[in-house]
């Protein structure tokens, strides 16, 4: 009888139009804030901080911001890991600039530059649609890692051509570097997650989001009613890298502290962010949590059973990951094309209407 | 017809009609070889209700698409508030008070009818980015501003109760109502429809002229439609254009039409007994 | 002549054979797209899992047996045989047919009506399953795969430019049997599609699926053929690629090579993807010849992509492509 909107009435435009329109949620999301922040880094072990709640975070991020250009304005990229890629150099050369600015401002500061890269491969977009822009969105994915790769000024001649982050505090706590406690990278990610997550809703419930959303639906109609596409599609290019560019920037300076650009911004991690995307559900904010929990989540349980309980051989384990993966977005894009986001919100209607389904 | 070439005149129902607002001056657009207009000039005053008709093919949507924007024409000029337009994209003109429907449905699917109709909002809405990522005072208060405009549209189409359902899931009837809730929105000083009442039963007619009458009536707008039924086109508007295989074959009110050969012709055939 | 400029035409007669293999996956892309509007991404890894199944089949190799070691503890490979390469090839022919049915069955058939987008991103599905199946079935080292062609510097070629400019050309024997067998299949698919019945309905479907379900064509039909053809492709196309230079997994991503050689000859073109295919071959090999060394080399990476995307910005209907007429 909790989980009712019965007596929740809305008397203005506010509060018609906040995040969770049921009291039990609003319930629900302040003590998990509660929960990640005051129980979660005191309570859980070091393993499960670092393998586990980390990448969950910085990935979220990523995918916010993958789900504004993808789900939300329809532009389908095929980059992430390039731009990542942006974020993390970004990153690397400030925080070796200037080591006596905040961290924090450097991450921020990384995704603005991201943006802009963003911006200037979002420009084909003009031009391109569907398919082709995807496709040229693996123009910035390759030729970004090259990039990095090949110019020595970006990882500042080091002889094996790697970044790797100095020790930088926050507040007094080391947050990078080899002497960083779990807990503290933890908080610090957590931080970023939220704020983001929090502007992410924002937007897309305010006017931007629209305008995405009806460029992404029907180009040709938005335009006629007033959307100015080449604005509508830059600006979610603009956005979502500079989320993508702080993923990039966390995962090298937070979560490995040091990266090889082939191995960890290769074509493959675009992939990942894209399916976190999709198995999460497209146009969802919940959806890129849940769907980065899961793709994080899946490997370490797929190895703790197979290699830990079974005692196989860890390649085997990693074809399963594959087979388990594919198999799953294709499960996905047939039952449910709008990811596990839209199982969600199936379920909590049924629950409203729970015991009287009629 | 003398009452016409004046500035401005009153209907026999009172409404008063203003003078010329756009003016097509020999619009001539062609698609490779095809010519779909073909040197057609005709005026919209402020405050009519003009119609277009003609049969399949007669070159009635790209004449909206002209005026919307969309289709550039080859020769000839619009002009708009009596200055010839420059060429512009159309998001530009939507920005100049025109808003319209489409013969086809174009609502956008992923959203639900609030957010559809807000999307006509969109030419009065300037908070900016990080404004609204904050979800500032500004961008907050421009939001139920113009939530508030919205919901006298909704309350004036009688679709409040479908708020918010995803558009997909409405049936036909209402599509078409949400989309001419979505261009009111936009409170344009120019209204074109395309077909609003294609497909539609004889209430959902009766429905959609008596909306298209109060729109006309109550904010003053200027409406330029194009429609198939005779009868809902001779009810409802002032002037009509008769176009035929790219061409101006008429232009009149309902009854000098109803007169006129070339139309009657073009509609029955011509007769041969 | 300078040398520079033997080099270069030695460069882009190279790059020309490449070009042929990109454009043997194009062409693959090409086929179902046009059939069924599905943009395949997994054409690559098709062609992967078609070289693998030929060596596995050949050498005569356990499936699946680095998992049935691992689960009942045994120690099995082979079953000691060896199949000859024609046979081989006929029974990798066969299970690319099944493959095909499979593909249509499992998923195809459920996804009808979706957004192109969808059916894309389920083909990226296709493309993780069948890369990490492909590796469970036959394992996923380094294999050679001989099925006989030849192989190395082609004599003839080398002593006659050596006479004519005093410098004799390196072409490889692989890169010309590869050629001359991409040009049969090409010829064989265009008399295939003009002048069967099979083909003309495949025509049908390409250019609209209500029209030919309404004539009596069988739609689940036509995609098990045109996948089955892009399976033939892809076989021929892993075959010249793996004997090049091994079947393992960067075999896949050549598939990703193939995307900006259908960006520039159009989705729908089959002299586009051939077109498209070789301008790529020769343009990267050209550029990095000329450039790569002033910019730190490996190119080749991002060359077509770029290439493919300016291209594009300018000529967004591709090279053979109609332009297009937007409606509302």
């Amino acid at each position: 009888m909790l989980y009712r909107e019965a007596g929740d009435f809305k008397t203005s435009y506010g509060k018609d139009s906040q995040t969770f329109p049921l009291k039990f949620d609003r319930w629900a999301y302040w003590l998990l804030l509660v929960v990640a922040f005051g129980v979660v880094p005191f309570f859980i072990n070091d393993y499960w901080l670092n393998a586990v709640l980390l990448p969950f975070l910085i990935y979220a991020i990523a995918a916010l911001g993958l789900n504004i250009l993808s789900g939300y304005a329809g532009q389908i990229s095929l980059g992430s890991g390039g731009f990542m890629a942006v974020g993390a150099y970004s990153c690397y050369k400030l925080m070796t600039s200037f080591p006596d600015v905040s961290i924090f401002f450097h991450v921020i500061i990384s995704g603005l530059i991201t943006a802009m890269v963003g911006l200037a491969f979002g420009l084909p977009s003009m031009r391109i649609k569907g398919f082709y822009l995807a496709v040229a969105t693996l123009a910035a994915q390759f030729f970004l890692v090259w990039l990095f790769n090949k110019v020595p000024w970006f990882f500042n001649y080091s002889a094996s051509g790697q970044i790797s982050a100095p020790e930088r505090t926050v507040l007094g706590y080391a947050v990078t570097g080899p002497l960083a406690t779990a807990p503290a990278k933890y908080l610090f990610c957590l931080v970023f997650v939220l704020l983001l997550a929090w502007m992410a809703r924002n937007l897309t419930r305010g006017s931007f989001g629209r305008k995405w959303m009806a460029i992404r639906d029907m180009d040709i109609a938005a335009e006629i009613i007033g959307v100015n596409p080449l604005s509508a599609k830059l600006s979610a290019f603009g956005i979502s890298s500079f989320y993508i560019g702080i993923s990039g920037a966390l995962i090298f300076a937070v979560f490995l502290g040091a990266v090889d650009v082939n191995d960890t911004f290769s074509i493959q991690k675009s992939f990942l962010i894209l399916f976190i995307v999709i198995i999460g559900g497209l146009g969802s904010i919940l959806g890129s949590f849940i769907g980065a929990a899961f793709l994080v989540l899946m490997p370490v349980l797929l190895k703790n059973i197979m290699v830990g309980q079974l005692g196989w051989p860890s390649d085997l384990a990693a074809h399963f990951e594959f087979i388990i993966v594919g198999a799953l977005i294709i499960v996905t894009l047939i039952i449910e094309p709008h990811g596990m986001a839209q199982v969600w919100r199936l379920t909590k209607q049924k629950l409203r209407l729970w015991p009287f389904p009629h | 017809m003398n009452q016409m070439n004046a500035e401005s005149y009153v209907t026999a129902d009172g409404r008063t009609i203003g003078g010329v607002v756009m003016e097509m001056k020999n619009i001539t657009l062609r698609f490779g070889g095809v010519t779909a207009i073909e040197d057609i000039s005709f005026d919209i005053r402020e405050g009519e209700i003009r119609a277009i008709i003609g049969p399949n093919g007669a070159g009635k949507s790209s004449m909206l698409n002209v005026i919307s924007g969309f289709y550039v024409p080859q020769e000839g000029e619009v002009w708009f508030h009596g200055a010839p337009r420059p060429k512009m994209r159309p998001y530009k003109v939507a920005k100049q008070g025109i808003a319209r429907t489409f013969q086809n449905i174009a609502l956008f699917e992923g959203m639900s009818v609030l957010d559809n109709v807000m999307t006509g909002r969109l030419t009065h809405m300037k908070s900016g980015m990080l404004s609204q990522a904050m979800w500032w005072g500004k961008a907050q208060r421009e939001e139920f501003e113009n939530r508030a405009q919205v919901e006298k549209v909704i309350d004036f189409l009688e679709i409040q109760a479908i708020r918010k359902t995803p558009v997909g899931r409405l049936p036909y009837g209402l599509k078409k109502r949400v989309e001419l809730a979505r261009a009111l929105a936009a409170e344009p000083k120019l209204l074109l429809l395309d077909e609003p009442m294609a497909g539609m039963n004889v209430e959902e007619k009766e429905d959609m002229s008596r909306f298209i009458l109060d729109v006309n009536d109550e904010f003053g707008t200027t409406i330029c439609l194009i429609e198939h039924d005779m009868g809902v086109v001779m009810d409802l508007s002032d002037r009509v254009v008769v176009m035929d295989y790219g061409k101006k074959i008429g232009d009149g009110t309902p009854n000098d039409v109803r007169n006129n050969q070339a139309v009657i012709d073009a509609y029955l055939g011509v007769s041969h007994d | 002549m300078p040398d520079q400029l033997l080099f270069a035409i030695e460069v882009a007669l190279n790059g020309l054979m490449t070009g042929v293999l990109y454009a043997l996956v194009a062409l693959g892309f090409v086929l179902i797209f046009k059939a069924s509007g599905v943009f395949n991404y997994a054409q690559g890894v098709m062609a992967l899992f078609a070289a693998m199944t030929l060596v596995g089949i050949q050498k005569g190799q356990v499936p699946f047996a680095h998992l049935i070691n691992s689960i009942f503890g045994t120690d099995i490979h082979h079953f000691g045989w060896h199949v000859p390469s024609i046979i081989a090839i006929i029974l990798t022919a066969g299970v690319m047919v099944l493959f095909a049915w499979i593909v249509e069955r499992y998923i195809l058939k459920h996804l009808v009506n979706q957004p192109e987008i969808i059916l894309f991103m389920a083909t990226i599905g296709l493309t993780y399953f069948m890369e990490g199946f492909g590796d469970l079935m036959w394992g996923a080292d380094l294999k050679r795969l001989d099925v006989g062609l030849p192989q190395g510097i082609n004599d003839m070629i080398d002593i006659t430019t050596a006479e004519w400019f005093g410098y004799g050309f390196f072409i490889d024997n692989l890169d010309i049997v590869a050629t001359i067998i991409a040009a049969i299949l090409v010829a064989g698919l265009i008399l295939f599609s003009q002048y069967t019945k099979q083909g003309r309905a495949m025509r049908a479907v390409a250019d609209d699926h209500q029209a030919a379900l309404s004539v009596g064509i069988s739609l689940r039909f036509i995609w098990v053929l045109v996948w089955s053809l892009a399976g033939f492709v892809a076989l021929v196309a892993g075959m010249m690629w793996g004997a090049k230079s091994g079947v393992q997994f960067s075999l896949s991503l050549i598939a990703l090579k193939a995307l900006p050689v259908l960006m520039l000859g159009g989705f729908t073109s089959i002299p586009g993807a051939i077109v498209g295919g070789l301008i790529i071959g020769v343009g990267e090999k050209l550029f990095e010849f000329s450039i790569g060394p002033l910019i730190g080399g490996a190119t080749e990476n991002w060359f077509a992509y770029v290439l493919a995307l300016l291209f594009l910005v300018f000529r967004p209907q591709g090279l053979f492509g109609e332009k297009i007429i937007e409606r509302v």
